[in-house]
């Protein structure tokens, strides 16, 4: 098994309201391309969530399904109790997509009174416009805006129905820091009024410094949820590796220090803060020989966690070293 | 910065669109983008009218009697029908811009249903079609050639009514191969295909002076059957069924062929 760690602290489906999303068992095939494999997912109302994974790992196809863009293959897809096209059709939900989107040939305002008018309710667009920043180019044609304007004008749209859930795919894409900073302290802000946030991103200062809570993607699957904290801790620590003929994975896990446990055959490999523990407790308790403890850096680790592994090559060691680093 | 609060407990209170998105905005939008494209402009709504004044102001159409008009009038019901299934179709065809430019995958994050979107294109392409008819027949009426019999002054109004009406076949047309075509080349395409369908259809050379094969061969092709109806109140002779079995085929064949394409389209992605 992947180190994920199920029992980290999830916040999920707290106080017993209804979830702003809850996926369950769910998966999504392309062909013979399995992009997303199980993922079971409750976000509460008021949590701001990323969903961190490079590329591949399954984020814009979970991203897509919550949208109603796509069906699942397998498993339910609720957003607010609701089928996410019902949702979406009530203003609950809206999303700023990574390109695209855009008519050039309309102006700013345009582009926002086209969206607005499509929504039972809406906010006042010249309210929105100013809030995103870009009250001052209502009257410029899209075609004629800068990148960073166009995600702006992205964000507005999303911001038109007022809806409970705002949802963001790799919304700084081709941004500069300067123009990054600004557009996640305009969303900060807006998320403060208490709107349910669900962000993509394969940046994890990114995550760390907007999200309340972390799900990290690996090759469709979720390899890991906590919050920031959480996350970096279980990245920061270090691997045990060794040799232990038929070992029992349970018994593995009961080490007092070790996060995560993976066999490979007759390799074990040990994620752990406490490695000191984990290595006395194997060559004293076990018959594990051929030991090596490696420790990696916060990249390193996350790259670890996230990296592809290659079709399943065991020599390949995710919650290992730095061999997955080649991403 | 109370209209901003985002309320947590209104999930009752939202409610989707009615007419599932349809509304006087979106259409007042659509129809401004295009009056905007300068090119639709000059193909749909000028380039008919200098035709009509290039081949329909021949004295000798003027003086020469076709049914309850003169033949100035028949060149002005054919220019018009021209422009109608031009402009209808490039309404049609935006669909194609629409969707490369992601427009339509960001209207599936709105309540608009995709049914609803289509109506929109259509209404659009329709109301470009009554002005590219309109163009027409301004500039025509100014020319004080064409000419109806007495007692049949209702011509000017009958007549593009039905080349209107008939254009809807186009609106379907270009929504088809909105869909169908890639957006680089869709309006080349379009441009050289309703050109050859105007021959075939008889709009520039009457039928009967083209070969025997030919005239057979027109018989199929899409602008035929409409060419025939939208003339049939002028000539007063009635109406063959083969005219109107070629128009229903050429709707049934586009609107089946766009539906399929936009069910392809919105079960995609």
């Amino acid at each position: 098994m992947t180190p994920a760690s199920h029992d980290m602290g999830r916040v999920a489906g707290r106080g017993g309201r209804t979830a702003a999303v809850d996926l369950r068992g769910v998966h999504k095939h392309f062909s013979h391309v399995r992009a997303v494999q199980g993922i079971d997912l409750a976000i509460a109302s008021g949590e701001i969530v990323a969903l961190l994974g490079p590329n591949g790992a399954g984020k814009t196809t979970t991203i897509d399904m919550i949208l109603g863009l796509s069906q699942p293959s397998d498993g339910t897809v609720s957003v607010y109790g609701m089928h996410p096209r019902k949702a979406i059709e009530h203003g609950l939900v809206s999303a700023v997509m990574q390109t695209g989107g855009l008519l050039k040939d309309l102006t700013v305002a345009e582009t926002a009174r086209y969206t607005a008018s499509l929504f039972a309710s809406s906010q006042p667009v010249d309210e929105v416009l100013r809030r995103a920043g870009i009250g001052h180019i209502a009257d410029r044609r899209v075609g004629k805006c800068s990148g960073g304007e166009q995600q702006r004008l992205r964000f507005a749209m999303a911001l038109l129905p007022n809806p409970e859930l705002l949802i963001l795919d790799e919304p700084t894409t081709g941004m500069d820091v300067e123009g990054r900073r600004d557009f996640w302290a305009a969303i900060r802000q807006d998320a403060e009024l208490g709107r349910t946030v669900l962000f993509a991103t394969h940046y994890l200062e990114e995550a760390d410094a907007y999200a309340d809570r972390i799900v990290l993607l690996r090759q469709g699957e979720i390899v890991a949820d906590g919050t920031g904290a959480q996350i970096k801790a279980l990245a920061a620590g270090r691997t045990v590796r060794a040799t232990l003929p038929g070992a029992d994975e349970g018994e593995l896990r009961a080490i007092p220090g070790a996060d995560s446990v993976e066999v490979r055959g007759d390799t074990i490999l040990i994620h752990a803060t406490d490695s000191d523990a984990v290595a006395r407790y194997l060559l004293t308790a076990t018959q594990a020989r051929d030991m090596e403890i490696n420790t990696r850096g916060l990249e390193d680790a996350f790259i670890a966690l996230t990296g592809d592994d290659s079709a399943g090559q065991a020599s390949q060691a995710p919650a290992g070293s730095l061999q997955g680093g080649s991403r | 910065m109370s209209a901003t609060q985002v309320p947590a407990a209104d999930l009752g209170a939202r409610r989707p669109p009615g007419m599932g998105g349809i509304n006087v905005t979106v259409l007042g939008l659509e129809i401004r983008r295009l009056l905007r494209n300068r090119r639709t402009v000059i193909f749909a709504l000028v380039i008919p009218a200098v035709f009509f004044l290039l081949f329909g102001l021949n004295k000798a159409y003027a003086n020469e009697s076709v049914g309850h008009g003169n033949v100035s009038a028949f060149i002005m019901i054919s220019m018009a029908l021209y422009g109608a299934v031009l402009a209808t179709t490039s309404g049609g065809a935006m669909v194609s811009i629409e969707r490369a430019a992601g427009w339509s995958r960001q209207l599936r994050l709105t309540p608009l249903a995709p049914a609803a979107y289509i109506v929109i294109k259509m209404l659009t392409a329709m109301v470009l079609g009554a002005a590219a008819v309109i163009a027409v027949y301004v500039v025509a009426k100014i020319s004080g050639v064409p000419h109806m019999a007495p007692g049949y002054s209702y011509l000017w109004f009958v007549t593009p009514l039905c080349v209107w009406i008939g254009s809807l076949v186009f609106a379907a047309f270009g929504l088809f191969m909105g869909y169908l075509l890639p957006t680089e080349n869709v309006m080349q395409f379009l441009g050289i295909a309703l050109m050859l369908f105007a021959f075939g259809g008889g709009l520039f050379i009457p039928l009967s002076s083209y070969p025997h094969v030919l005239q057979v061969l027109a018989k199929f092709t899409p602008l035929y059957g409409l060419n025939q109806l939208v003339h049939a109140p002028l000539l007063g002779g009635g109406i063959d069924m083969v005219w109107v079995a070629n128009a229903v085929a050429w709707l049934v064949i586009f609107a089946a062929g766009a539906v399929w394409r936009f069910r392809r389209d919105t079960a995609r992605v």
